[in-house]
């Protein structure tokens, strides 16, 4: 007895816990790399395609970018969608409710707010990097490489951080994997439409505008624009600003609600 | 001054909206002892062994776990303790070696200690064959092993197995406790739920039986025997209509009945084995169960 007066008190967020985390998904990924990178870069290159070829032959220039630019970059926010929001959602889901394995890393010592934070950084990363990927195929088809280029990774990482954790929070709060659809359906595929990825807000009705503005994807959607063709300044900072916002916003959201599902 | 305690609960209770799954418990685990917590489901045996964890919160009571404080330093508690949880919850597209390596990394095991700590564990499990299968390929004893092996890679002091052998046939159920026993030879300090009588008169020092949340016995399971169910218990064979007029010559004495399938076992009635066309047999935890609460255990 008298050990726990005697011991400092083992911090939140550990490096030794997140990394715990992370290494369970990248031993994971080994085996299931090759489905998760084709789901997460074949979607969006169609959705490029399909809209770079079918409204290209009607549009040539939209905004003042060609339509392959304009298309080629915004594409970069319907993959953080497809590979931060999906997978965060069905594989929390899946971990806690079939597989139970949020049980055992919490039986380890490894605190709910760390697990949430592991798995966020890990889906993170790999949006980081296939959100280049219908970007870089549209280099093929016309888009014009540039430095800037070099920037799109860490956008779509800190873009995909906030949809990582959104999916945690989603699927903290459903009751079964059915609820989903609600979601999807109600919230996240209107999002990725109404986000200037293939057609610009400014010509909207102002609510749609209104709507538009505080969609992340339209953020992000923005920010790799402006990294590619040319920063605007303080308007960039406030992009920035609000993908942060929103990326802080829903882990904080995803940590309080899987702690609910997941201590009793 | 008691030995030292490596679990200690007092007044635990736990409510989930209206069902109180514990009820004030109280339970120790001296030490390098094996405890054994007895009931049958629903006796909130579950609820205990997550409670240790923190993955389940008091509503009150004290609960300390290595000396530390829960839920408050809870973290500390679990680096220094093992869990075998009662679902499988391995990484099944992973192999043996895989998932070992994934907790050693979760159990903080320093990166030079890693690879031995692995091995370790795989010698301890028996698995170093089938280190490179997936879990996918294993039996079921193979997993369960997987998942003890899984629980021990930091050496802990305490190691919490919740229904380590259910589900599990006769010969493979005895290949685990040969495991937990060496554990146990070797210090560890071990609680264990099951609602397997045999496995706790056989591996467990002292054993606590549950009954809707509360702790109805507590002691080693040879003196609760002695001390609720006597030395022998009398087994009587026979048609329903001989055991119905048995069941009922019992109650008029005033003995205790069990049904045990095709036989009535009366409890307390020793040297009445001849009246009663029985025979003798040797008392078990599972008739001091019954005797105390009135359930069957499994």
């Amino acid at each position: 007895m008298g050990r726990a007066a005697a011991a400092p008190r083992l911090g939140r967020l550990e490096r030794a816990a997140v990394q715990g985390v992370l290494v369970r998904e990248i031993i994971n990924y080994s085996s299931f790399w090759r489905s998760s990178t084709f789901s997460s870069t074949i979607d969006p290159t169609i959705y490029l395609l399909a809209f770079g070829f079918g409204f290209g032959t009607l549009v040539s220039e939209v905004a003042g970018y060609d339509y392959i630019d304009f298309v080629g970059t915004g594409i970069v926010a319907t993959t953080v969608l497809f590979s931060g929001a999906f997978p965060a959602m069905y594989g929390t889901f899946v971990k806690y409710q079939f597989q139970h394995t949020y049980d055992a890393i919490i039986a380890a010592p490894v605190d709910t707010e760390e697990l949430v934070t592991g798995e966020a950084l890990w889906i993170a990363a790999r949006t980081g990097v296939y959100g280049c990927v219908p970007m870089l195929v549209a280099v093929v088809f016309g888009l014009d490489p540039s430095f800037g280029m070099l920037l799109v990774p860490f956008i779509a990482a800190l873009a995909g951080f906030g949809w990582a954790t959104f999916g945690i929070f989603i699927a903290g709060r459903a009751k079964s994997i059915e609820s989903f659809s609600y979601w999807q359906s109600g919230l996240l595929t209107p999002m990725f439409l109404v986000a200037g990825t293939f057609f610009p807000l400014d010509e909207l009705p102002t609510w749609a505008q209104v709507l538009g503005n505080i969609n992340p994807l339209y953020h992000c959607v923005e920010l790799v624009r402006h990294a590619v063709f040319g920063f605007e300044g303080w308007e960039d900072v406030g992009h920035v600003a609000f993908l942060v916002a929103f990326a802080f916003v829903s882990w904080r959201l995803a940590i309080r609600f899987m702690e609910r599902r997941l201590i009793l | 001054m008691s030995a030292e305690l490596a679990i200690r609960l007092r007044g635990v209770v736990k409510r989930f909206g209206a069902l109180t799954a514990v009820d004030g418990l109280d339970l120790d685990v001296p030490v390098g002892t094996c405890v054994g917590l007895l009931g049958p489901n629903g006796a909130g045996k579950s609820t205990t062994m997550k409670a240790l964890t923190a993955q389940v919160i008091a509503d009150e009571g004290e609960l300390e776990v290595l000396g530390y404080r829960l839920p408050e330093y809870s973290k500390q508690a679990r680096a220094e303790m093992g869990v075998v949880p009662q679902l499988d919850n391995l990484d099944t597209s992973l192999t043996v070696e895989q998932n070992l390596r994934v907790f050693a990394h979760l159990y903080r095991v320093p990166a030079g200690h890693r690879k031995e700590a692995i091995e370790r564990a795989l010698g301890l499990a028996n698995l170093g064959e089938r280190r490179a299968a997936k879990v996918d390929e294993l039996s079921g004893g193979m997993r369960r092993r997987l998942l003890i092996a899984r629980g021990l890679l930091h050496q802990p002091r305490l190691l919490l197995l919740d229904e380590p052998t259910v589900g599990l046939d006769p010969q493979v159920r005895q290949e685990l406790w040969a495991l937990i026993d060496r554990l146990r030879s070797e210090g560890v300090s071990i609680l264990m739920s099951t609602h397997y009588i045999e496995e706790a008169e056989r591996l467990c020092e002292q054993v606590t039986i549950m009954s809707h949340g509360k702790a109805v016995a507590v002691g080693p399971p040879r003196a609760l025997i002695a001390e609720h169910a006597g030395p022998e218990a009398i087994e009587v064979y026979g048609s329903p209509t001989r055991l119905h007029e048995v069941e009922g010559l019992a109650r008029e004495r005033g003995w205790r009945t069990r049904r045990t399938g095709t036989s009535i076992s009366i409890l307390q009635a020793n040297g009445a084995a001849a009246e009663l066309d029985g025979e003798p047999r040797v008392t078990n935890l599972e008739d001091v169960f019954v005797l105390l609460t009135g359930e069957e255990i499994s």
